[in-house]
């Protein structure tokens, strides 16, 4: 299909684009990589007058760590992402993702920020960032604000980014020791959208989980946190059993909708497994 | 309103006026001429409309035109030099690694970045850097072997 008609506009600066955001409100859309609006606007699901292009701002595609953390501009493409020295050193686990998403090509063109503002439920970045306790920087008319990742979905499609707002950065804290984590991923095969996603940072400390965050992802309007099962492991020794009560409290904690990729039923018992995999996995990985 | 832009395609420059809302696949092929890059899901599932930019394949149906001035383009057309096949199009002849050839100039982009940017692929590795494109025909095995003749030094 082709576009529907538009007019394009390439702001150079952060200030400019969120100027020209204000001004066109309704009538403009923002575009990253583009890989999720412009199909959006060729199936005419959106027919915005403006598209505003953030390629040209050059300095939102970077990857820094200083003593917090590292920090991740909104342009830095799933590419760059995965392979990052920094974020395959202080987060393997975060960088492992894009390689679970989409296509080589792909992944060239997307952005992470592009990812998280898209708000699919489905998104694969967000459920190892939720539990990374990462933060997003925004920038709008009225200057910046940073929120907890974990807040910024809204519901399917929807974020906290106001009239006038972009997404600028995304702040990743560096982690106690002995932490480490997994993001399991279910789909048809690894291009497609996940029917569900799991991630799991824990600390360790001996055979105990000193410390866990869970997220699912593709299970809810947005991706959630399964606190009740993170209470059940918390502080414990692992074993099977427990596993096992984890997987069957965060199946609950899901509220899957039947879809063309998988329907509640089976998002429910994929939960389940996924859970005590990726709980696993990261005590594993935290050694 | 149509905008004059630049582009750089295989080395060569080309001016174009073009309106905003047309992608880089249309406009190599409608206004350049270079029909060589293929169409089909138009939704960046299927690689056949890959081509190189700055080093790193694109989907073009997903790439607006206007996005790409000023970048370097590479697409099947180039790969060819003075009338003799780049070395992964001589083995996917070579390999049988073609039927109807829809997806092929999509493939060859995918697999000459991949060997570019890793020049000894493991098969997984193959099997991952093609993953972006769909092959109807093959069956990807003749594909990978291709992929992998190359990898292992140019034997073919
Ligand atoms: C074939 C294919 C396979 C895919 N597979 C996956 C997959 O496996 N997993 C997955 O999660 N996704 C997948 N996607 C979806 C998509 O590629 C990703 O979500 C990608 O990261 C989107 O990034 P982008 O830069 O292209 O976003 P864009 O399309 O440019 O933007 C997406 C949305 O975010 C808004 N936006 C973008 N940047 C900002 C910003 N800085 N501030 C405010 N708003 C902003 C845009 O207005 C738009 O609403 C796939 C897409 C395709 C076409
Ligand atoms: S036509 Fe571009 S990916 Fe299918
Ligand atoms: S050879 Fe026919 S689609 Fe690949």
């Amino acid at each position: 299909m082709r576009l529907p008609k538009f007019e394009y506009l390439g702001p150079k600066t952060v200030q400019e684009a969120c100027s020209l955001l204000a001004q066109h409100g309704d009538k403009a859309k923002v575009m990253a990589g583009g890989t999720d609006v412009l199909n959006v606007m060729k199936e005419r699901k959106i027919r915005p007058e403006y598209l505003i292009g953030l390629r040209a701002i050059s300095d939102l595609s970077y990857i820094k760590a200083d003593a917090d953390g590292i920090k991740i501009g909104a342009l830095t493409t799933l590419t760059d992402l995965a392979n990052s020295a920094v974020v395959k050193e202080k987060f393997p686990c975060l960088a492992e993702v894009p390689m679970k998403m989409a296509t080589v090509q792909i992944r060239n063109m997307g952005t992470i920020g592009g990812n998280l503002c898209n708000a699919a439920p489905s998104a694969d970045t967000a459920p190892i960032l939720i539990c990374l306790g990462a933060k997003a920087k925004i920038a709008g008319p009225k200057g910046e604000r940073v929120v907890a990742l974990e807040d910024f979905f809204t519901g399917p499609g929807k974020t906290v980014l106001g009239k006038g707002e972009l997404l600028v950065e995304i702040q990743v804290p560096n982690q106690p020791a002995k932490t480490a984590g997994a993001y399991l991923k279910m789909s048809r095969v690894s291009v497609d959208l996940a029917i569900v996603g799991v991630g799991v940072v824990v600390t360790r400390e001996g055979d105990s989980c000193k410390d866990i965050k869970i997220t699912l992802g593709a299970v809810a309007p947005t991706p959630i946190r399964a606190k009740k099962a993170e209470a059940v492991v918390k502080g414990k020794k692992i074993d099977d059993a427990l596993l096992e009560e984890a997987g069957k409290i965060a199946s609950q904690e899901a509220k899957p909708i039947d879809d063309v990729r998988g329907s509640a039923f089976y998002r429910t018992e994929i939960v389940k497994v996924y859970t005590k995999r990726a709980i696993k996995q990261a005590m594993e990985q935290a050694k | 309103m149509k905008r004059l832009i630049h582009l750089k395609v295989n080395g060569e420059p080309y001016e174009v006026a073009i309106h905003p809302y047309r992608t880089l696949a249309e406009v190599l092929r409608e206004e350049l001429d270079l029909i060589g890059t293929k169409e089909a899901c138009k939704q960046g599932d299927c690689g056949s409309c890959t081509v190189i930019m700055d080093g790193k394949t694109v989907t073009s149906c997903l790439t607006l035109a206007v996005e790409a001035e000023g970048r370097e383009i590479r697409t099947i057309e180039g790969e060819a030099k003075n009338g003799k096949l780049s070395p992964v199009q001589q083995a996917f002849v070579d390999h049988g690694a073609i039927q109807c050839g829809y997806c092929t100039p999509g493939m060859v982009m995918s697999a000459t970045a991949l060997l570019e940017q890793n020049p000894k692929p493991t098969e997984h590795d193959v099997r991952m850097g093609i993953a972006g494109n769909i092959c109807r025909c093959t069956g990807y095995t003749k594909i990978v072997e291709a992929i992998l003749a190359l990898a292992e030094g140019g034997k073919k």
